[in-house]
């Protein structure tokens, strides 16, 4: 029996506080000084421990991190000089899609290496939008769930990159009579992908690719972008080409698995051309995920090509478009567009923008994607915070230019063994043991329009407010 | 029925105040050095908020929650005008925007810990029926009634139990007298004195609680008859004796809190007094299995229940389960198999260690299953033979109302009992010691935060205040009893299911973003 895939996380602190939710305020002109009942001796969490290290050397207080909010202090302090706050640059943190709360749990991850779990129920929104919008099932009684996360039923969250025969012939002698392309499996269901801003620094792009070596995963990489350091991971990246630029890196191409091409009108055409530059190569064709994206997808697919990679924006929303629909429907549109043109099973879909958080891996592939990328959240395991000041010129908060290789390529590496165990986790409940059956698999899912509209569409009728 | 529970009068609330020195309101009153502690403001204040003790002439710290706030500018007692030196000053406090979530918003939280320190319902105006979610509970409201339908009767008058076994199957007719009890949190999860406070005030309302699924400490024997064991995938100390203590056996198939994942007990909260009691290793994390690996089909949890029955000719049978798409069919089946109430529990609530992953995304909230459950079994004829049980994510007096007027006979309630405890829901409950509040911990310093008379009386108080409300919203459409208002959705309205000069009669749903 063939080795179980693990990935193997490591606690790897951050380099720099990173910014607390809350903080505590204190009035020291009120503090008694001697009442020998301080609180800050009896927190719990030990956060003023290290107090004095501030004061003596400008550090950020680390109390603003590690504060977990019980409020002991503000309420037990004889004098009740404390009070607390919610630090106003936590408030500023990201924007309305990277949000302070995705920012935090993503550091945490790459901290930890371990599933966020807290107490006290839900605190969030009854609903919200995209992703948050639908609920993923659970199985009772008599389908039963899978004990997966903790390694006592195996959970399979491997996914093909290679295109498959629409049909299998045999030979009278039971061989197969057609050609049966090679198979290219990866382990995770999520790719990487090189962020489009931040400090790239050789740093930064080598963690990457050293993590997505360790978790046996591929990276898309430009290939301006790919150096001599780089070389050794070379199995695990994705040159991104064009049309008119792949003669320019032939090398590029010996070297690596597989690549990806972007779209241009005719691109089919120069499909069969790749595949005769190295042998056994796979393929996959970028394109934006606009309105054209499902009646390309169908023509592609026709063609030889392994996967077909769509890029929606940042926040996961349709390109070229006044009024953008959210990529979970985007991805329905273009699964089954194929889906009824009897073609899905010949060609593998990846997607890329806006997947933030475990949760949007499971949902993607529910709405019908093969696999998704992350992109930003890489960036976000090494500390970026967001701010979007490298794209003015100005210096990075976090350094992110002096990563050293081996810390950087652990927090990712944390960061995906913390996702995939979520992602065994809703497989497990919904009692699916193969991330390639959550395929396309929407009644595995509970949609709010529909919740709404089975359940308080006959008590309350006809919905004013959408 | 015991003659007990046939005379059972309801406690009285008994003024229960705050473990802490620093309460929290919403308000905040500062005395400034000015003050000359002439003793004025305590003589002027009703509420309490400034005190003042005749053998200690130095002003006391104001009690900001007692306080009324900007209102009472009207009042010819107002402090703050009366203050013969001007020492006084009142504001919002600031804090409030640091507490408390979408769900349980600051003013929630604060309103309950008000109730379970009066028993009444708070002076204060706070928003405690609504919260800050956008959709489910805070969108629906009952309709505006009819004001020639009000009955004028008293709470006494007015009938709020329910009968939990609706079979007629010959075993006893287990009666509550509010429609509501307690969820199950582990001993291991919580401190014992918060196990066996809510069993006391479990007994002195007459209604149950349940052991939760780490087993039955001996200090619960006193009060058997109100607690429930329950049954889960770890069986742990799940033994003969500990079925035949109880009125009630309840099977968790599975639980809101994390729906299709077994109970987390994490390492750091294993003492050897947990371990003890669960038959495993000290510091070893406990991950209950999942699903139970005896049960595969309805067939199977027949022969559960059947085994329950056999072991004990004078217990009840609840089926807990979540809430996947088909939990119609998944209640029906525990109806034929011969359960006694079916326990549906939604996705957004539960109060022990569950991945963030689960409580968000996996089940469906109980406003949608609640009807589901209830037309499904209505509709198989089934609907009065059993008694429909919903709880996840009811947090107040009114998504009580609001769940039966759905369809449910009764709710089960966790959080609002650990929120009247003093919970501000950090929610590290599961992290290092525990609760840093002393409810959700075994540490042996921590859990001595609490002791459990004052559990007890806090939670008989928390009630105690809720049945006033359902008192109010009964009398006003003319009900003596909540049976009355059982699947009663006509009652009910939806703020986007109405048209616009309709909506604005009733209140918006809150809409603040949070920073949580």
């Amino acid at each position: 029996m063939p080795k179980k895939y693990n990935i193997s996380v490591k606690t790897t602190p951050p380099r720099f506080f990173p910014v607390g939710k809350y903080t505590t305020v204190e009035f020291r002109e009120d503090c008694a000084g001697s009442c020998r009942e301080c609180v800050k001796k009896k927190c719990i969490y030990g956060i003023f421990k290290e107090n004095y290290l501030h004061m003596l050397s400008m550090h950020d207080p680390e109390y603003i991190y590690n504060c977990q909010s019980c409020l002991r202090c503000v309420q037990e302090c004889t004098k009740g000089i404390f009070s607390r706050v919610i630090n106003p640059e936590y408030r500023e943190l990201g924007d309305e899609y990277w949000n302070a709360d995705i920012i935090h749990r993503t550091g945490v991850q790459a901290h930890t290496g371990q599933v966020p779990v807290s107490g006290s129920g839900y605190r969030g929104p009854f609903v919200g939008e995209g992703f948050d919008s639908m609920w993923t099932d659970m199985s009772e009684i008599v389908r039963p769930t899978r004990d997966g996360i903790h390694g006592r039923e195996y959970i399979n969250t491997c996914i093909e990159l290679s295109r498959r025969p629409r049909r299998l012939k045999f030979n009278k002698d039971m061989s197969l009579a057609v050609d049966a392309p090679p198979i290219f499996e990866v382990p995770v269901p999520v790719l990487f992908r090189q962020p489009d801003f931040g400090v790239l620094s050789n740093n930064v792009l080598m963690s990457i690719a050293d993590a997505a070596h360790k978790i046996n995963t591929m990276m898309f990489i430009r290939p301006e972008d790919y150096s001599e350091a780089l070389a050794p991971y070379s199995d695990n990246l994705i040159p991104m080409l064009t049309k008119d630029n792949y003669r320019e890196f032939t090398d590029l191409i010996q070297k690596s698995r597989m690549i990806e091409i972007a779209f241009k009108p005719g691109i089919e055409n120069e499909i069969d051309k790749l595949r005769s530059l190295k042998e056994g190569l796979f393929i996959s064709v970028g394109m934006p995920l606009n309105a054209d994206a499902a009646s390309r997808s169908l023509e592609l697919a026709k063609a030889d090509v392994d996967t077909l990679h769509f890029y929606a924006d940042n926040h996961g929303r349709e390109t070229d478009s006044e009024n953008p629909r959210f990529i979970k429907e985007m991805i329905r549109e273009v699964h089954l567009k194929l889906v009824d043109n009897s073609i899905r099973l010949k060609v593998n879909l990846v997607f890329s923008g806006g997947i933030a958080m475990a949760e949007h891996v499971a949902k993607a592939i529910i709405c019908g994607a093969d696999g998704v990328t992350v992109d930003n959240s890489l960036l976000i395991a090494l500390e970026c915070r967001m701010c979007y000041r490298c794209r003015q010129g100005l210096s990075c908060p976090v350094k992110l230019e002096d990563v050293e290789l081996e810390y950087g390529s652990q927090r990712i590496v944390n960061l995906m063994g913390a996702w995939r165990n979520q992602l065994l986790e809703v497989m497990g409940a919904m009692g699916l043991r193969e991330a390639r059956r959550l395929r396309g698999e929407v009644g595995r899912s509970m949609w709010f329009e529909d919740l709404e509209k089975e359940n308080f569409g006959p008590i309350f009728g006809e919905k004013k407010v959408s | 029925m015991s003659d007990k529970k046939k005379n059972f009068k309801l406690p009285k609330g008994v003024e229960t105040p705050s473990r802490f020195r620093n309460t929290i309101g919403k308000y905040t009153i500062k005395r400034s050095s000015a003050c000359i502690s002439c003793g004025l403001c305590a003589e002027l204040c009703p509420y309490g908020v400034h005190q003042r003790y005749d053998n200690y002439s130095n002003p006391i710290r104001p009690k900001d929650h007692k306080c009324i706030g900007f209102k009472c500018k009207e009042n010819d007692f107002f402090c703050v005008d009366r203050c013969p030196q001007q020492a006084l000053t009142l504001r919002l406090n600031p804090i409030l925007d640091t507490m408390g979530d979408y769900r349980w918003p600051a003013e929630m939280l604060l309103a309950h810990f008000e109730m379970a320190e009066t028993g009444d319902l708070p002076k204060v105006d706070l928003e405690y029926d609504l919260g800050n979610s956008g959709g489910g509970f805070d969108k629906i409201r009952f309709k505006t009634a009819d004001p020639k339908n009000y009955i004028d009767i008293s709470d006494e008058d007015i009938d709020t139990s329910v009968n939990l076994n609706k079979t007629g199957d010959g075993r006893p007719e287990i009666v509550i007298s509010i429609p509501c009890y307690g969820g199950g949190m582990s001993y291991g999860s919580t401190a014992l004195s918060v196990m066996t406070g809510r069993a006391r005030a479990a007994e002195r309302l007459n209604t149950l609680t349940c052991t939760g699924e780490g087993g039955y400490p001996s200090e619960l024997v006193p009060y058997k008859d109100h607690v429930i064991t329950q049954v889960a995938t770890g069986l742990f100390a799940v033994r003969e004796e500990t079925i035949q203590y109880a009125p009630v056996v309840e099977f968790k198939y599975a639980q809101g809190a994390k729906p299709g994942l077994g109970g987390h007990l994490l390492g750091e909260k294993v003492t050897p007094e947990v371990a003890a009691m669960r038959e495993t290793v000290v510091g070893s994390s406990l991950f209950s299995p999942f699903p139970f690996h005896s049960v595969y089909s309805v067939e199977d949890h027949k022969k559960h229940v059947d085994w329950m029955k056999r072991i004990s000719p004078r217990i009840l049978v609840s089926v807990k389960v979540s809430t996947p798409t088909d939990v119609d069919m998944v209640a029906v089946g525990a109806y034929y198999a011969g359960a006694h109430i079916i326990h549906i529990d939604g996705s957004y609530g539960g109060t022990g260690a569950a991945p963030d992953i689960a409580k968000k995304n996996i089940a469906m909230p109980i406003e949608y299953a609640i009807p589901k459950v209830h037309k499904f079994l209505l509709e198989e004829g089934a609907r009065d033979k059993i008694c429909l049980i919903a709880s996840g994510g009811i947090r107040n007096a009114m998504d009580v109302a609001k769940a039966i007027a759905l369809g449910a006979d009764g709710v089960v309630i966790g959080t609002a009992e650990i929120v009247a405890l003093e919970c501000i829901r950090c929610t590290n409950c599961e992290s290092g010691r525990g609760c840093a509040r002393g409810i959700a911990t075994t540490d042996p310093e921590l859990s001595k935060m609490t002791t459990e008379e004052w559990n007890e009386q806090r939670i008989v108080n928390m009630y105690l205040a809720w049945r006033k409300q359902w008192c109010g919203i009964l009398r006003s459409f003319g009900m003596k009893s909540i049976k009355e208002l059982v699947g009663r959705t006509d009652l009910l309205v939806h703020l986007d299911y109405l048209d616009e000069d309709e909506r604005v009669k009733y209140q918006p749903a809150p809409q603040k973003k949070m920073i949580i």
